[in-house]
């Protein structure tokens, strides 16, 4: 049976086709001289500036963590390009009428309208593509209830004092390698501010799509949630397939003030490499929210895509009573590896936090669950309970787990469990046996043991989850 | 509607059915039974098609179509059903959705539009109520939590949906208690048709009572040894297998 499980899922990747656009691209290196370059493309303040290079004279001293469990060649980052923009992008098109068809084109592709009057489901979009936000929808009415959500680097003009403010106070310039180079570098990303007591009235979307060759794509991301508000905000990627690696380094901050909630959702769909292993996207991101008096942060992701993923989206629960939630599965194929997992930062007295991680392994990939669980001396009646589970397809793949756990105060209470299980060739002949063909027993089976993930996503994105799991999954056998 | 010549199989290397003759025809009861290890579970798997279960030798005749050359999902679809022995547990993916599939798979083989989601979910409460299980049961994961019981009315609720032709019911009496026993059977009698076959294998002569059937094969080392009506049962009862492993050899 597990011959015919692995013949099914090798993998067909439906977002790796490249866009046909002239891009301005800077030749591959990294020195001070480029991080200028970036700056003053953007137009950047002064302070911004400084803030990059002080940034990266640190990542200069820092060298790469090899603590993950993955395995892939050293990166060369003098070989990566720092910066590549669609050149129509340079005369800034003031409506989505004057943007180049080919980069609309490219996301009606994705399935991702970016007219205003083809979206249902009324989710604002971002779209990202290489460096450049391309376009942004629904601002108008978004604009009505002071919801700012906008490209980061239009904030920096606009908005400079919330910017300069919060940027870098989840994750520090210094922070780590791969969040270093990323505030050295970064070049676009989505800014949302929600003012006091407001109810963001839609879902706000950000589309990442790397799309030029050898272009490392390192993106910011900002979501402020003043006092009292509530925003939900998804996330998703793509990029074409290509046989070198390609690298993305981006950092995501969110600040959710006294009794706000962000809920952060991402399916994620870099292209993860052909069947040999061969190319895809080194997924290296730092992702960490602070979470103010009785605020609440739910992180919920599907990670399918990338060759090589080192991502921990956590969060520190500054404040009392406040909430942090981690939604996670990833699924690994042919010779994908995962190291991902959650930190929870337990500071404030009768903090929660709930981490549910569904990891699945196929193919002859590698996919480890890391977790931090701290309760520090002042968290006082802090509880967490964790839930790490694996599921393995096939026989040449394997599933890790590394939980740890820190309790510095005698009454926080911290639960952990966690389970392994197979897909069992017993279920499948079950499901054959009912008329069920192979490949629909292998979609439900997985889908099932997502379910508790899966409920927390957005509706529509939930659809979307459920379908992208089974694309990557997606074989020969029928 | 079955007709199996001199059907031979192995298992991992090793000959377990060897020259097994047996034809059923619509509307019969066929009673295998036998002593432990003569191959009778190693049939129903056969016949349905489970990976590593090696067909070696003879045909098998299904409605008059090649059975052996078919996949597995293929014989569920035209119509050959077997209620598993020790149901086996698929967390998280509910009663319901499994069902659905499973039905809607072998509408769409036999050419019949799938059924919209509330005629199905009426047509699957009716069949519960048949085998006396809670309608949670179609909410809860497939045999998740499921006592031995419950499982087993769970495989006849699956039977009553799929309107199979032949049934293989696999040991379905071990494990269960008399109430149990009796719900299953009822279950399986509500079942009979003119149309429709069961191969009924068992161990032991207890289900026989109320599953009467129409014919007793008694299966040894892999060959049916002796053949009679449902009066063998009770003489194997009585008397145990060895004389009939004696015969046979």
């Amino acid at each position: 049976m597990s011959e015919q499980i692995n013949e099914y899922i090798k993998n067909e990747y439906a977002a790796g086709f490249v866009t046909d656009v002239e891009s301005e691209t800077l030749p591959p290196g990294l020195n001070e001289d480029v991080v200028r370059f970036i700056s003053a493309k953007k137009g950047e303040p002064e302070w911004l500036l400084e803030w990059r290079l002080k940034a990266f004279r640190a990542w200069s001293e820092m060298t790469e963590p090899t603590w993950a469990h993955v395995k892939y060649p050293k990166i060369n980052f003098q070989d990566v390009s720092y910066y590549s923009a669609p050149k129509s992008m340079d005369s800034k098109p003031k409506s989505l009428d004057e943007v180049d068809p080919e980069l609309l084109k490219t996301y009606e592709k994705l399935g991702i309208p970016l007219h205003e009057q083809a979206i249902l489901a009324g989710v604002a979009v971002d779209v990202v593509f290489d460096s450049v936000s391309v376009a942004t929808t629904f601002k108008t009415k978004l604009a009505e209830a002071g919801v700012i959500f906008m490209p980061i680097s239009e904030a920096v003009h606009k908005h400079p004092e919330l910017v300069q403010k919060y940027m870098g106070s989840v994750v520090p310039q210094k922070d780590n390698f791969y969040a270093a180079l990323n505030s050295a570098v970064f070049s676009d990303g989505s800014f949302v501010y929600i003012p006091k007591g407001v109810r963001c009235p839609m879902e706000l979307s950000t589309y990442f799509r790397i799309n030029e060759a050898k272009t490392g794509q390192f993106e910011r991301t900002l979501i402020i949630a003043d006092e009292g508000s509530h925003v939900s905000y998804l996330e998703g990627c793509t990029a074409p397939m290509r046989d070198e690696n390609q690298l993305h380094a981006a950092v995501v901050e969110l600040v959710a003030l006294d009794n706000a909630q962000i809920k952060y959702s991402t399916v994620q769909n870099w292209y993860p490499g052909d069947a040999e292993g061969k190319g895809g996207i080194y997924n290296f991101v730092t992702k960490r929210a602070v979470a103010h008096t009785n605020a609440k942060v739910s992180w919920t992701q599907v990670e399918t895509g990338s060759a090589v993923t080192w991502k921990y989206p956590s969060c520190v629960l500054k404040g009392d009573n406040s909430v942090g939630e981690f939604y996670s599965v990833a699924l690994t194929n042919n010779y994908q590896q995962a190291d991902t997992g959650t930190k929870m930062i337990h500071i404030g007295k009768n903090t929660t936090s709930t981490i549910i991680s569904k990891g699945i392994s196929a193919g002859k990939s590698q996919n480890a669950y890391r977790g931090l669980v701290r309760m520090n001396p002042s968290a006082a009646g802090a509880r967490n309970y964790t839930q790490c589970d694996s599921l393995l397809i096939g026989d040449q793949c394997a599933a890790h787990t590394f939980p740890y756990i820190e309790s510095k105060h005698p009454s926080a209470v911290v639960e952990h469990e966690a389970t392994t299980s197979k897909v069992s060739d017993e279920q499948l002949f079950l499901c054959q046996q009912r008329g069920i063909d192979m490949e629909k027993a292998v979609s439900m089976i997985v889908n099932g043991f997502c379910k508790e993930v899966f409920k927390e996503l957005p509706m529509e994105f939930a659809v979307e989850a459920g379908k992208l799991l089974e694309v990557s999954l997606e074989g020969s056998v029928g | 509607m079955l007709s199996i010549k001199n059907l031979q199989a192995r298992v991992e290397e090793k000959d377990i059915i060897k020259g097994l003759n047996l034809d059923i025809k619509p509307g019969e009861v066929h009673a295998i039974m036998g002593p432990n290890g003569a191959g009778k579970s190693t049939l129903g798997n056969v016949l349905s098609g489970r990976e590593g279960y090696e067909v070696t030798g003879g045909e098998v005749l299904f409605d008059g179509k090649n059975l052996l050359e078919m996949s597995t999902e293929e014989r569920a679809r035209e119509g050959l059903f077997l209620a598993f022995q020790y149901p086996v547990e698929i967390p998280g993916v509910s009663n319901m959705e499994f069902l659905k599939a499973s039905v809607d798979a072998v509408r769409e083989h036999r050419g019949l539009p799938a059924y919209d989601s509330v005629t199905f979910l009426k047509l699957a409460r009716e069949k519960c109520k048949a085998v006396n299980l809670d309608q949670n049961f179609l909410k809860r994961g497939v045999n998740e939590g499921f006592s031995g019981g419950e499982k087993k009315r769970n495989e006849i609720m699956q039977m009553m949906l799929l309107e199979p032709k032949i049934c293989i019911l696999d040991e379905t009496d071990s494990g269960l208690d008399i109430d149990a026993l009796q719900v299953v059977a009822e279950g399986v009698n509500s079942q009979r048709s003119p149309e429709r076959s069961f191969i009924v294998v068992t161990h032991y002569q207890r289900l026989l009572d109320y599953i009467v059937p129409d014919y007793v094969h008694v299966l040894a080392n892999g060959r049916i040894v002796k053949s009679g009506g449902k009066e063998l049962a009770l003489e194997l009862e009585e008397k145990g297998y060895s004389w009939i492993e004696q015969e046979g050899k």
